[in-house]
C-alpha cells in the first residue's frame, strides 16, 4: 500500500511538473513560430534566444495589481480561473505515456491511473471546463463579458457533442474504453486508427480546437471582437491562469488525438515516451500553424458547421463504421 | 466494507431534504433543483441495491433516470423561461391564474 | 478506510445539499448542486459502478447544470426577494410533514426486508460499460428506444414553448 501510494505520488509529481513547463514553454514557442509565420522574429531579447521570456511574463503578471470590478461576486471572480485550470490539468491523468517500466523491482505503468473508463473520463473533465467560461463572464458584472461567455459556452457545448460521437468509430474498433488497451491496439503502423478512421480523426481535431477556444473558432475571445470577451475585467495572475488553461487544453487534446488516432507511444526505435512526445509536439505546431494561417469563423457560421455538417457526419461515420464491421 | 444500510439512509436523508426544498421555496429554479436532488438519491439506492444484488438491472434503471431527467429538467426550464417572459417574476406563488 | 470515505462523502453530499435549498442567490445554489452532483458520483465509483458514476458527471454535472447555469443567467435573477409567505405557517407545515416523512422512511428501513438481513459487501461488482450496456440492449431494449423518442419529443417541445408568436 505504501509503495503504491508513493509511486502515484512521484507520477503525479513527475507528469505536473513536465506539464507545467510545456505549458509555460508553449507560449513562447507559439509566439516565435507564430512570428516566423508572418516573417518576424518573435521574442528573442529575454535570455539566450528569448528562452527566459515565459519567467519574465510570469513575473509581470504576478505583480501586477489586482483590479475587482465594482458589485462583482467576489467568490465566482476568483473560482472561475482555478474552474478552468483544474480540469485541463486533470486530463493529464489517464493519458498513457509509455509502456511498463521496471525501476527497483518495480513495474510501473507509465500512465496515471489505468480506469476502466478512461475515454469517458476525458469527456467528463471538458465538460465541467464549461463552468470557468460562464463563472468569468457572470461574475465580472459587465455587459461584454456575459455575452463573451455566453457565446463561448455555447460554442464549447455545441462541439463537445460531435466531440464525443467522432471517437465512437474508434472505440466500436477497440473494443474498450480504456485508453492503455486502445493504445495496445495499435501495435503495428497500419493499425492505427487514423487510417481506418480518417473522418473521425478530422472532426476529432476540428471539435477540439472549436473547444479549445482557439483559432479559427475564437471568436469569442479575439481582441478584435468583444473586447477580449469572457476575461475582460481579468487582471494579473487570474487572467495568466486563464491563458495557462488555454494551452494546457492544447496540450490535453494532442495528447488524446495521439493516444486514440496515433497508436500513443508505439514506435520503433527511440523509447516509447520519446515517440509520444514528438506526436504530441507535431500536434501543438499543427495548431499554432493553423492559428497563424487561417481566418477566424464568424459566429454563426461557426455554430451552423458544428450542428449542421459535423454532427451528421460524425453520425455517418459511426454508420458507415457500423456496416463495416458487420461485414 | 460499507453496508447497504449506509447507502440507504443516506439516500433517504436526501430524499427528504429534496422534498423540504420543494416545499419551502418559492423560487421555481430552486424547485426544479431540489427535484434533482431527489432524483439523485434515488439514483443513489437503485445503485446500492443494484451492486448488492449483483445485476446490472438496477444500474440500467439509473440510465434511463438520467435521460428522463435531462429531458424533464429541459421542458420546465423552458417552461419557467416563458413564464417570466410574460410576468417578470419566477415566484410560483405568482402562477396562479388558474386558482379559484 | 473505505468506511471513512464513505462518512466524508455523505457528509460533503447532505451538507451542501442542504445549502443548495438553503441560498438566497440561485447561482450559489447551482453551485452547491454541482457539489452535491460530484460527490454522488465519487460514491457510484465507490460502489463499483464505474459507467455510471462517469455518466453522472458528463450528464447531470456537464450538461444539466449548466443549463441550469444558463438559465439562470439569462433571466438576470440575482437575489431572492419576494416578500413574505401568502399563507401563514407554510413552512412550519412543510417542515413537520417533512420530519413525519423522514420518521417514516427511516423507520421502515430499521424493520427491514424480510429474508434479506445486512447484506455485507457488494456480491458481484457488475459496473463494467459492457455489462451494462449488454444489459441495456438485450434486456432492456423497449424502453431504451422509447426514452430516445422522448428525448426528441422534449427538443422539439422546447422549441415550440419558447418560439416568440409574432
Amino acid at each position: 500500500m505504501a509503495t503504491y501510494i508513493l509511486i502515484a505520488t512521484l507520477k503525479v509529481v513527475v507528469v505536473f511538473s513536465v506539464f507545467m513547463l510545456i505549458v509555460a514553454y508553449l507560449s513562447y514557442v507559439e509566439r516565435r513560430l507564430v512570428a516566423r509565420f508572418q516573417t518576424r522574429i518573435g521574442p528573442n531579447r529575454v535570455g539566450p534566444a528569448g528562452l527566459l521570456q515565459p519567467v519574465a511574463d510570469a513575473i509581470k503578471l504576478i505583480t501586477k495589481e489586482e483590479i475587482f470590478p465594482d458589485n462583482a461576486n467576489k467568490l465566482l471572480f476568483l473560482l472561475a480561473p482555478i474552474l478552468s485550470l483544474v480540469p485541463a490539468l486533470l486530463i493529464m491523468s489517464v493519458v498513457p505515456f509509455g509502456d511498463s517500466v521496471t525501476l527497483f523491482g518495480h513495474n510501473i505503468d507509465l500512465i496515471i491511473s489505468d480506469i476502466d473508463v478512461g475515454v469517458l473520463f476525458v469527456f467528463a473533465v471538458t465538460s465541467l471546463g464549461v463552468y470557468g467560461v460562464v463563472m468569468a463572464g457572470w461574475s465580472s458584472n459587465s455587459k461584454y463579458s456575459l455575452l463573451g461567455a455566453l457565446r463561448s459556452s455555447a460554442q464549447m457545448i455545441s462541439y463537445e457533442v460531435s466531440y464525443g460521437l467522432s471517437i465512437v468509430g474508434v472505440l466500436m474498433l477497440a473494443g474498450t474504453l480504456n485508453l492503455m488497451e486502445i493504445v495496445e491496439n495499435q501495435s503495428s503502423l497500419l493499425d492505427w486508427y487514423i487510417f481506418k478512421q480518417p473522418i473521425g480523426f478530422i472532426i476529432f481535431l476540428i471539435c477540439g480546437i472549436a473547444e479549445n477556444n482557439r483559432a479559427p473558432f475564437d471568436l469569442p475571445e479575439a481582441e478584435s471582437e468583444l473586447v477580449a470577451g469572457y476575461f475582460t475585467e481579468y487582471s494579473s495572475m487570474k487572467f495568466g491562469m486563464f491563458f495557462m488553461a488555454e494551452y494546457a487544453q492544447m496540450v490535453n487534446v494532442s495528447a488524446i488525438v495521439t493516444t486514440l488516432f496515433l497508436g500513443g507511444w508505439q514506435g520503433p526505435l527511440l523509447p516509447p515516451v520519446v515517440w509520444f512526445l514528438i506526436k504530441v509536439f507535431a500536434f501543438i505546431f499543427l495548431y499554432i500553424w493553423i492559428r497563424a494561417t487561417l481566418p477566424r469563423f464568424r459566429y454563426d457560421q461557426l455554430m451552423s458547421f458544428g450542428w449542421k455538417f459535423l454532427l451528421p457526419l460524425a453520425l455517418l461515420n459511426i454508420f458507415v463504421t457500423g456496416i463495416f464491421m458487420y461485414l | 466494507m460499507v453496508p447497504l444500510s449506509y447507502y440507504l439512509v443516506l439516500s433517504a436523508i436526501l430524499f427528504v431534504i429534496g422534498v423540504i426544498g420543494v416545499l419551502i421555496n418559492r423560487n421555481a429554479i430552486v424547485i426544479f433543483m431540489s427535484i434533482e436532488i431527489m432524483l439523485n438519491a434515488v439514483n443513489l439506492s437503485l445503485i446500492a441495491f443494484s451492486q448488492f444484488m449483483g445485476s446490472p438491472a438496477g444500474q440500467v434503471m439509473v440510465f434511463l433516470v438520467m435521460a428522463v431527467a435531462a429531458a424533464e429538467a429541459v421542458v420546465g426550464l423552458a417552461i419557467i423561461v416563458v413564464i417570466h417572459r410574460s410576468r417578470e417574476s419566477i415566484n410560483v406563488d405568482d402562477v396562479n391564474l388558474m386558482k379559484w | 478506510m473505505t468506511l471513512a470515505i464513505f462518512v466524508v462523502l455523505a457528509a460533503v453530499s447532505v451538507i451542501s445539499a442542504l445549502l443548495v435549498i438553503s441560498q438566497k442567490n440561485s447561482v450559489i445554489s447551482a453551485l452547491y448542486l454541482i457539489v452535491t452532483l460530484g460527490s454522488q458520483a465519487v460514491l457510484y465509483f465507490m460502489l463499483g459502478a464505474t459507467f455510471l458514476g462517469v455518466l453522472q458527471i458528463i450528464v447531470y454535472a456537464g450538461a444539466i447544470m449548466v443549463l441550469f447555469l444558463f438559465v439562470i443567467m439569462l433571466l438576470n435573477l440575482k437575489r431572492d426577494e419576494f416578500g413574505p409567505d401568502r399563507r401563514k405557517g407554510q413552512r412550519v407545515v412543510a417542515l413537520l410533514l417533512t420530519i413525519f416523512l423522514a420518521v417514516e422512511i427511516l423507520a421502515a428501513l430499521k424493520i427491514g426486508f424480510p429474508g434479506h438481513t445486512a447484506l455485507a459487501g457488494p456480491s458481484t461488482v457488475t459496473g463494467a460499460p459492457s455489462e451494462v450496456a449488454r444489459s441495456l440492449f438485450v434486456d432492456y431494449l423497449y424502453p431504451f428506444e422509447i426514452v430516445s423518442i422522448l428525448l426528441l419529443v422534449a427538443i422539439v417541445g422546447v422549441i415550440v414553448l419558447v418560439r416568440k408568436r409574432i
